[in-house]
């Protein structure tokens, strides 16, 4: 593995000479510590960078546990989904109860993330741009499902509106079920992907400021203009982040989603429940084939981020000190 | 009318608060305050003295110490290697880089089910790791090591994310002048640049805890799920569940609630220390 060194020394050896690095950083103690190891150019080393083994040593121990954690439970999902052959693959995949997990997980995410965008939306532009009491409070609420175990979130609905539950009786007289159902599934979801746009969009929109907005208020644009021609499109390629993560949760909650659900093949089955029941009944290759859709959609996923943080930093917004 | 004004001048000039509060608020107690508080209201269908027997009975002790106890050792694990792939991808280059900083990442996008599947196959006595560690009379799936290694991946990305931005924010001139009066690198690490992660890691290790104290989906395949043994503490709120023991599921409930509300805040309090020690430098 060929390892180049931190930043200052890859301007160092792309400007040649020993005098780079102190063009490169500000000239002052530093340039009295270089020189005490500056043989040649190439084997150059500042006295704030580690020595090439330690280097080495390092990275290969990061390598190591992301590699025991991350990358070989990845490629074993990947093994074992096409172990028999894509076409097995393809017929796992296809199978009638695989595409109808596959819709209402389509469903569900399509309900749930659009109404914790709308929240989302509302409570950025609520914190970000407002001063008032009782804000961080209102922050910290934000953040609560994060913290609470996927498992009482799907508990919830059922204490909610289980047979047993507060409304159960009200619910079942008009012959509305709720858990057990389709509707517990959305609630569920929608309940562990609340904080993900929010998320995104507050420290985002508070770093930004209010200048931008004010200005168009000045010159007289209505609230409806400065949300659609100022603040959307400032904040875009951050609510289109949330949008994403918020999306991959809710297409792949697992815990929530299966306690509400009744486990039905074919009309309660999201993916990753689908996966679960394959995986019990020891349809091992099936269960992975599905799952590495789901792999694919975590990718897809990160590789979106990637594009965004691009983005966001060609983007030539103005950002302001918060 | 001018009363109107100088709260506007306080508040902000811009339009709309009243409806953004408004349905923040609404949308927050409709999903979230709403349905949460319903837990605490089912549990008080229990007597205190019931409540209790619920709470410390010996299967549900077990399941405290097994779920806080992985969590904490593997909350443990990510501080140590998290900070050191925070500084390998902070300082170093090398082949690949860009891609390891974004699979970082992949356990908060990958579904944990998938996630407890392919741990389970990695792990398991016939695995691509599980089949080095069984000579080694190691027992990594269906066993507390299982739980401990699905917390680990899903707690992964916390401390890196956490001490990452530190790191690239950190100023070089701290470690020049430690360098200048003599220290060797190994000082300069230990008493110059570890106590600026502190918080920072400190807040990574809280995240990480606090995330896989509830997790379910990707220990529930690896862990065997054996009662007194590998059974965490959502699995045992899963348990009453099924077995209709609403009450008892929401005493439970209410314990990882309390822990959860406790640790939000100590997150909150090591957020703002961060900062902090941030806006010094």
């Amino acid at each position: 593995m060929s390892l180049e060194a931190g930043p200052v020394t890859a301007a160092a050896s792309a400007g040649g000479t020993a005098v780079a690095p102190v063009a490169a950083r500000p000239p002052g103690g530093l340039s009295v510590v270089a020189t005490r190891c500056s043989a040649a150019p190439a084997g150059f080393r500042l006295a704030t960078e580690d020595p090439p083994w330690m280097r080495r040593l390092l990275v290969a121990g990061a390598l190591l546990f992301l590699g025991a954690f991350l990358l070989v439970p990845a490629a074993a999902v990947v093994f074992e989904a096409l172990r028999g052959g894509v076409e097995l693959w393809w017929k796992a995949v296809t199978e009638p109860d695989a595409l109808a997990a596959v819709r209402l997980t389509l469903l569900v995410a399509a309900i749930a993330v659009p109404l914790n965008t709308a929240f989302g939306l509302a409570a950025a532009w609520s914190i970000s741009r407002f001063r008032y009491r009782g804000k961080t409070v209102l922050l910290s609420l934000v953040d609560l499902p994060f913290g609470v175990s996927p498992v009482i979130a799907g508990m919830v609905t059922i204490l909610l509106f289980g047979a047993q539950g507060l409304l159960g009786p009200l619910l079942q007289a008009y012959g509305v079920k709720i858990a057990f159902a389709v509707p517990g599934i959305v609630l569920a979801t929608v309940f562990v992907t609340f904080p993900f746009v929010a998320r995104e969009l507050i420290p985002f929109m508070q770093a930004q400021g209010t200048e931008e907005e004010e200005a168009a208020l000045v010159m007289g644009a209505s609230g409806w203009q400065i949300l659609t021609r100022v603040t959307l499109p400032n904040v875009r390629w951050s609510l289109l982040y949330g949008v994403v993560l918020c999306n991959a949760r809710a297409m792949g909650e697992f815990g929530a989603v299966s306690v509400v659900s009744g486990h039905v093949r074919g009309l309660t089955n999201t993916i990753p429940l689908h996966v679960e029941i394959l995986y019990n009944e020891y349809a091992f290759r099936a269960a992975f084939a599905v799952a590495s859709l789901l792999l694919l959609l975590a990718l897809a996923t990160l590789l979106a981020k990637q594009i965004m943080e691009w983005k966001q930093r060609e983007d030539p917004v103005r950002m302001m000190e918060p | 009318m001018r009363r109107l004004t100088q709260t506007r001048a306080r508040r902000g000039v811009l339009p709309g608060f009243g409806l953004s509060t408004g349905f923040t608020i609404f949308y927050l107690g409709l999903v979230v305050l709403i349905p949460l508080s319903t837990v605490v209201l089912r549990a008080s269908a229990l007597t205190w003295g019931e409540a209790l027997a619920v709470v410390t009975s010996p299967r549900a002790l077990a399941s405290y110490r097994i779920s806080f106890g992985a969590a904490t050792l593997a909350a443990a694990v990510n501080t140590a290697f998290g900070v050191l792939v925070a500084w390998v991808l902070a300082r170093y280059r090398f082949p690949g880089r860009a891609l390891v900083d974004a699979l970082v990442d992949l356990p908060f996008a990958l579904p944990t089910a998938v996630s407890g599947i392919a741990l389970c196959a990695v792990y398991s006595r016939n695995g691509w790791i599980g089949r080095w560690l069984e000579p080694l009379g190691v027992k990594a799936a269906y066993s507390g090591l299982g739980v401990v290694i699905a917390l680990t991946f899903i707690g992964l990305p916390f401390v890196v994310r956490t001490v990452q931005p530190v790191l690239e924010d950190a100023d070089r001139e701290l470690e020049e002048a430690a360098a200048v009066s003599g220290a060797t690198r190994g000082q300069t690490f230990l008493r110059v640049l570890l106590p600026t992660l502190v918080p920072a890691a400190l807040t990574g290790f809280a995240l990480a805890f606090a995330r896989a104290v509830g997790e379910y989906g990707s220990v529930v395949f690896i862990s065997g799920n054996m009662p007194m043994r590998t059974e965490i503490a959502p699995l045992l709120i899963m348990t009453k569940l099924e077995q209709f023991d609403y009450a008892g599921a929401t005493a439970i409930a209410t314990v990882l609630l309390v822990a959860s509300f406790l640790l939000l805040l100590a997150i909150n309090r090591l957020q703002a220390w961060t900062r902090a020690l941030a806006g010094q430098t």
